[in-house]
Formats: structure tokens, C-alpha cells, sequence
């Protein structure tokens, strides 16, 4: 308290101080000669002191109204959390616990080929649950601020190669990556990128029709490893295009089955790597995700190997 | 033979039930243990094959355990750690863990890395020559040949498949591969790894994009299968 009203107090007596060095005589001194300006300054100095808390107390109360409105903010977004998460949780959820109440209640109710498919709901719901804890560990990770990435000598064909890979099972669209023989060794957290790669190519088979075409390309542009991601879908809506790199924001009218927190992983991922990262849509139709994570790079080219 | 008797250290006794009736129906015998000096008890008293060890155990750190146990222990410890805790999965393998599992893990994954670290603890005569499904490489003659054809290899890459083969099916870090081909001073080089790991894929691998020898593991090492 004293420390917020000490600079307005401050204020106020050096203000005081400056109209005497100015304005009363003898003019460019510190000195008054007579009873009348000494009247005249301190009737000056009161004025500005009580210029100067009532500006303080404006601002306290400006100060107050932002607060909550942060406070009302901050609701609605915890609110928005819970809704979006409790159904995201909560529907794997019953996925197993229904199959399982099935399954124990007997053998001869459910054909084999029921339980098969029964065991493989089971399944589904785990990877989906496992998916979901790890975006919600991820999210955590950079709002607590205690994401530090750890830089290392990555292969960014083989970390393109590796996360294609982990989509492969579930996958019904044509993930195109042309290995780029010329790239250099890029020093960045490979965790941290793969899980952007992964978050974006995952997003894209979300949100556009099977068989169509989602393309990778890496490239070494200007002291950066540039990751482009582009698909055949529908694209965003251009006044959409701001928002989607928000928390829990789900473009309207969209299927069920994301947390709205992908997208905002992969902004936050990039950001904590100094990277930048665009979304347009393509001429032709389709959206197109660039992101740009500067980065050292090697080419090792007098390695010895004999 | 008698069945191979695994102990189970972990405070979950949903896992422990989990791993119990997994390795039962698998021809194991087990023991379990829910804390970590309780741990270290049944393991000093009856000597297991292996050890499941879970690195989060509420009493005692499992890293102090892994430690403890090291000291007499020299059979396999693999750890169970939770997903993406590189740090801790590379601490535990410097300190001595056989190999380790992410949790959520999956069965046939559990039981292939078991079944690998048994047959080391067995198998500590020295094979000269490592057969790796399409891959025989002979370690004294220093040659590798794929499908019956001789591949042709650089001394430097033949010492990181030789290293690679004598570890079979286990997890080896980045900086343990660097120290041991490179020497202390370069074992945070990891670019050297990444160039040689590359030419040698292309060399060794049907399909060098998706390696079935040379398994990246993530922010850990390489496994060489």
C-alpha cells in the first residue's frame, strides 16, 4: 500500500517543488521571501496532493474492475475445461465400463464376434483416454510455465517417419512424406516437435474425409527447420483462422471426438521453442499449417568414417 | 526347467494384479512386494530371475532402490516408469536397469522385453557370432552379412552394430553408445549417433523409414533387435 501511493505522494512534492523553482520569486531558486507565496505553495502543493490521490484511487478501482472481469474470464474458460473434459473423459469412460457389464453378464448373451468387438471398444476407449490424459499433461505442462525444452541433434526424417508410424493403426488417409536426403541435423527438443507433428497430422485426420491426401514437407529455411503440414479437407473459415490456436476452441458444427486442445498444444509447443507457426488455406482448397522452430543446424559433413 | 520367478515391486495393486495374471498364464512364477523395503527384503531372502521395479514408489525412491539393489544384484531389473519421463528413464539405465516400460505398457511388449533380459541373465557365455532375424553378425571375424550376403561396413560402423548386437533387445542410452565408440569427451555428440545410425539403417534395413534392427527410443536411445 505504501509503496503504490509513495510515487503519487512523490509526484505531488516534486510537482510543488518545481512550480516554486519556476514561478515564485525570485524566479530559479528554491528560496520564497514572503508569507503570501508560502501560502501560495503549499495551497499549490495540497491541490496536486489531492490531484495525485484521487488519480491513485481511480486507479485502484480500475485496477479492481479488471480483476474480476480476469476473475470472470478465467470461469468461463474452467467452465468450458470441465465441460469439454468431463465429456472427453467421461465417454471412453462408459465405452469400457458398458463393454465390461456386458461381457461379465454371460457368455451365451453375446456372440463371440459381439465380444471380440465389445473387447476391441475396450481398446479404443483406452488409447482414447491415454490420448486425452496426455494432452491434459501437456496443456499443464506449459500453463504451469515449467516447460523448459531440451534441445538435442535431431533427425527430422526419421522423427517424420517415426510419428507417421505411431498414426499408422488407425489410420484412413494418404500420409505423404518425401524424405529429404539434403536436410541437415536440426538442435531442437525432438519431444516437444514430435508431438506437434503429431497433434497436427492427428487434427488433420480428425476433421478431414478419409482417403484424401495429407502432405508433410520439412525444410531448412533461414536458420530455421520448417514443418509444413497441408490436407485436401474443407479448410477454416477466414474469420475462424485466429481463434482455432485457442484453448478448448472448436470450430463450430464440428464432430465430437477432440478436446479443442491439439491445436493449442501444438501453438503452445512451438512458442516455448521461439518458433512461430501460420495457418492459411491453400488456393486449391485444403488448410495449411507452417510452423518455423529456429534451430541450429548440422551437416557434419568431415565426419570421419573409416 | 523350473518356472523363472519374477518380483514385482510396485504400490499399485492394480498393476500387481495386472502383471500377476499376465505372467502366471505365461509360465512365471511371482512374488510381490508393495513398498520398497519390503522390496528389498524378498529380493535379498529369495533371489529372483528378474525384477519389476516401479520407479514411483511412495516410501523410498525406486532410483535409491535400483541403486541398493545393485550393489548384490546382478540379474535383470527392468523399471516401469510413467510415459515421457526421459530423465528418469535414462537415469535409471545409467544406474543399472536392464531395460525399462512406459506405463500404459502393453502385454506383448511386457513379455518380450522379459523373456530378452531373461535370456541374458543366461546366457553370459560369449556367442561370437548374434543371429538377429535376417542379420548374422560375427563378432570376431567383424563381419555382418544380410540374407547370407556379406554387407560391407566401416570400422566405426561395425563397432556400433558389434555394440549393438552384444546388448540385443536392450535399450542402450545415447550417451552410453558414445562413450563406448567415441570416448568420454564425446558422449554428448549426439550428432555423431544420429549421421552413423542413418547410413547404417540405409545399410542394414529393408525399409530404412520404418527400422525393424535399430529402434529409435525417444528422447533415450536406440534398441537394437
Amino acid at each position: 500500500m505504501l509503496f503504490e501511493i509513495l510515487p503519487v505522494l512523490l509526484a505531488a512534492v516534486l510537482s510543488a517543488v518545481i512550480w516554486n523553482f519556476f514561478f515564485i520569486p525570485p524566479l530559479f531558486t528554491f528560496n520564497i521571501d514572503n508569507t503570501e507565496d508560502v501560502l501560495m505553495f503549499l495551497l499549490y502543493f495540497v491541490i496536486a496532493l489531492i490531484n495525485a490521490v484521487l488519480t491513485f484511487k481511480i486507479r485502484e478501482a480500475e485496477k479492481k474492475m479488471r480483476d474480476k472481469e480476469e476473475k470472470e474470464k478465467e470461469l468461463k474458460l474452467y467452465s468450458t475445461l470441465l465441460n469439454s473434459l468431463s465429456h472427453e473423459l467421461r465417454t471412453p469412460i462408459a465405452a469400457i465400463l458398458g463393454s465390461v457389464d456386458i461381457l461379465k453378464e454371460g457368455k451365451d448373451k453375446v456372440s463371440p464376434r459381439g465380444q471380440a468387438e465389445l473387447l476391441d471398444e475396450i481398446e479404443i476407449a483406452g488409447n482414447r483416454l491415454n490420448r486425452q490424459v496426455e494432452n491434459i499433461l501437456n496443456m499443464s505442462r506449459l500453463e504451469s510455465g515449467m516447460l523448459k525444452p531440451k534441445s538435442d541433434w535431431t533427425d527430422m526424417n526419421e522423427l517424420a517417419n517415426v510419428t507417421i508410424q505411431k498414426l499408422l493403426p488407425t489410420n484412413q488417409h494418404n500420409l505423404i512424406f518425401q524424405e529429404n536426403d539434403n536436410l541437415p541435423l536440426f538442435k531442437l527438443d525432438s519431444g516437444l516437435t514430435e508431438q506437434i507433428l503429431y497433434n497436427l497430422l492427428h487434427n488433420a485426420t480428425l476433421y478431414t474425409p478419409a482417403d484424401t491426401n495429407i502432405e508433410i514437407d520439412i525444410k531448412h529455411k533461414s536458420e530455421c527447420c520448417v514443418i509444413v503440414v497441408a490436407d485436401n479437407g474443407y479448410g477454416f473459415p477466414e474469420k475462424e483462422i485466429t481463434l482455432v490456436f485457442d484453448k478448448f476452441y472448436r470450430l463450430p458444427n464440428t464432430k465430437a471426438g477432440g478436446s479443442g486442445l491439439g491445436l493449442s498444444i501444438v501453438k503452445g509447443f512451438t512458442e516455448a521453442q521461439n518458433g512461430i507457426l501460420k495457418l492459411e488455406n491453400k488456393k486449391e482448397g485444403g488448410a495449411k499449417f507452417t510452423i518455423e522452430i529456429p534451430a541450429e543446424t548440422s551437416y557434419l559433413n568431415n565426419l570421419k568414417n573409416e | 526347467m523350473s518356472k523363472a520367478e519374477i518380483l514385482i515391486i510396485d504400490d499399485e495393486p492394480q498393476i500387481r494384479k495386472l502383471l500377476e495374471i499376465t505372467l502366471e498364464s505365461n509360465d512365471y512364477k511371482v512374488s510381490q512386494a508393495e513398498t520398497g523395503k519390503d522390496g528389498l527384503i524378498k529380493a535379498a531372502n529369495h533371489p529372483p530371475e528378474l525384477i519389476l521395479l516401479d520407479i514411483g514408489l511412495p516410501d523410498k525412491s525406486g532410483h535409491e532402490i535400483l541403486k541398493e539393489l545393485r550393489e548384490w544384484y546382478n540379474k535383470a531389473i527392468i523399471i516401469l516408469s510413467v510415459q515421457n519421463n526421459e530423465t528418469d528413464i535414462v537415469t535409471a539405465l545409467d544406474n543399472g536397469a536392464t531395460d525399462y516400460l512406459a506405463k500404459p505398457f502393453r502385454t506383448a511388449e511386457l513379455l518380450a522385453r522379459i523373456r530378452s533380459a531373461i535370456r541374458r541373465n543366461q546366457n553370459t557365455d560369449d556367442n561370437s557370432v548374434v543371429d538377429a532375424g535376417d542379420l548374422q553378425i560375427d563378432l570376431v571375424a567383424r563381419t555382418l552379412t544380410k540374407n547370407n550376403e556379406l554387407i560391407k561396413l566401416t570400422s566405426t560402423e561395425f563397432n556400433i552394430i558389434s555394440l549393438f548386437a552384444r546388448n540385443e533387445g536392450r535399450v542402450l542410452t545415447h550417451q552410453f553408445i558414445l562413450k563406448d565408440i567415441w570416448g568420454v569427451p564425446y558422449q554428448t555428440e549426439t550428432q555423431y549417433l544420429r549421421v552413423f545410425v542413418g547410413t547404417l539403417r540405409k545399410k542394414i534395413e529393408e525399409n530404412p523409414n520404418n527400422p525393424k534392427h535399430i529402434i529409435t527410443e525417444s528422447g533415450v536411445g536406440y534398441r537394437f533387435q
